[in-house]
């Protein structure tokens, strides 16, 4: 699985921090989406499709290939 | 759009038959008229969607604008400007810049910013209790916790008085009325609400504080740019009146939902964990999530239940869509541990609810100190007895008396 996110799509909502925190953080500066591990290990994967699920701004992507 | 049925527009808001139910309407809208003519408040007609793929996809398109000000959009409310989404703040708003005036004021909305904001919420919801203690059952839970925890939160977060909380909760009401107020109290308590506000912006210029309006007026965007003056004043409104008027109406509907059958309660008692999960559940199932959001076409647009013709005016129903069987597994049952839940209680796309993570941090803090200090909390009252406030842009319950 390797992610990718769209920082000009982020609105900031933080869902995916509080989910998946070894995962994704966020810029003090202005609450836009730092993705930290772009290929997590297996066992964050639940954390990670939820995230993805639940991003209000539908800015993070799956690509489940490999 | 020929699964728009030749019949009357229904009157917008729809009824609902008690304070916890949804609107019958609801589901036959869903099945059967995906896109129907609704009357407003304000007698123009809009066409409401309350599929749960026709709303995630219109509040997500910049098609659907929310120039509700354009020729031809419905007016929501019969005054001058038609209401809260056209209102002086909804358009000085727009002025700044959507995009910028977000990633300016984003900040203060981060996760890690909430994390350092929960243990004050837990301290006054802890001394909100000690007060609902003292006082005794039964006791109303809107006015001992629901209402004045989110006031103190946003006040403390724009360094704003909390003297003045009563003042700002009248105005917010009023700024949010569909038909409670006249368009005349409506354009004075929005100059009393602008001139207080435009006060309280000078005093953070003469006396910075640690707090959102004092470092708003010392950042500036990515080019250099400072927030306009309006555009501050406008912001602590916004703010006000968004930060404590729907936070306050889903802590009284949340415990109001777990109250009325009281295994929820229960279950969530024996096992806190479950509070994260089960807020968002609650976000998900409110049954009185408010008027919805509005949005206006400039050109024609097609979404999966049919063509929407350029000039129309759309409501999206949030909550009717919360509960569409085709986006959640058993969408009438209130299940505490859903997970994933993407519930659009929030809206989504770009102009999402900008204030959700305080929203649900404070739901999950008042939660968590409730089901600690009064596990054996119960209505008071049947469940069938509590009453919604007509006639407001949100969802809300008159009070909510209960007994521990």
């Amino acid at each position: 699985m390797r992610i990718t996110v769209d920082e000009v799509k982020c609105c900031g909502a933080g869902q995916c921090v509080m989910v998946a925190p070894d995962v994704f953080d966020q810029r003090d500066e202005d609450g836009v989406v730092v993705l930290l591990d772009a290929e997590p290990p297996a066992v964050l994967r639940p954390a990670v499709h939820e995230a993805a699920s639940v991003c209000p701004a539908a800015a993070i992507a799956l690509d489940r290939r490999g | 759009m020929s699964d728009v049925p030749i019949e009357q527009p229904l009157d917008y808001p729809l009824p609902a038959p008690a304070a916890l139910e949804p609107p019958a309407e609801w589901a036959r809208l869903r099945q059967q008229c995906p896109v129907a003519r609704v009357k407003l408040p304000s007698g123009d007609e809009a066409a409401l969607v309350t599929r749960y793929e026709d709303v995630r996809s219109v509040l997500a398109d910049p098609r659907f604008t929310r120039e509700l000000n354009a020729p031809g959009a419905a007016r929501i409310i019969d005054t001058e400007s038609g209401g809260l989404f056209n209102s002086p703040v909804a358009n000085t708003l727009a002025a700044e810049g959507h995009a910028r005036w977000r990633r300016m004021v984003g900040k203060w909305f981060t996760a890690r910013r909430m994390a350092a904001l929960r243990p004050g919420i837990e301290a006054t919801a802890d001394r909100l209790v000690d007060g609902m203690l003292e006082h005794g059952q039964p006791a109303d839970l809107v006015t001992h916790l629901a209402f004045p925890l989110p006031v103190w939160v946003i006040c403390d977060m724009l360094g704003a008085p909390e003297s003045d909380r009563d003042r700002f909760a009248h105005w917010s009401d009023v700024t949010l009325s569909l038909t409670e107020y006249s368009g005349t109290e409506i354009d004075a308590a929005q100059h009393e609400f602008t001139a207080c506000l435009t006060d309280l912006v000078d005093t953070k210029r003469e006396q910075p504080g640690d707090d959102l309006l004092s470092e708003l007026l010392a950042v500036t965007d990515a080019e250099g740019r400072p927030m306009s003056d309006a555009g501050l004043v406008a912001t602590a409104q916004a703010l006000l009146v968004a930060g404590h008027e729907t936070t306050a109406s889903m802590i009284a509907k949340m415990v109001a939902m777990l109250l009325a059958d009281r295994r929820h309660w229960e279950r969530l008692a024996a096992d806190r964990t479950l509070v994260r999960t089960a807020v968002e559940e609650i976000l998900r199932f409110d049954p009185n999530g408010g008027f919805g959001l509005p949005r206006f076409l400039h050109e024609d647009a097609e979404i999966s239940s049919g063509l929407l013709p350029s000039g129309t005016t759309v409501v999206c129903s949030m909550a009717a869509a919360n509960r569409d069987d085709s986006a959640f597994e058993s969408a009438g049952e209130l299940d505490l541990g859903r997970s994933p839940n993407p519930h659009l209680a929030f809206g989504a796309g770009a102009h999402s609810c900008l204030g959700q993570p305080l929203a649900r941090t404070e739901l999950q803090v008042v939660l968590d100190v409730l089901l600690r200090r009064l596990p054996t909390l119960d209505l008071a009252v049947g469940a069938d007895e509590l009453r919604r406030v007509e006639g407001l842009v949100v969802g809300r319950l008159h009070e909510l008396p209960v007994r521990w």
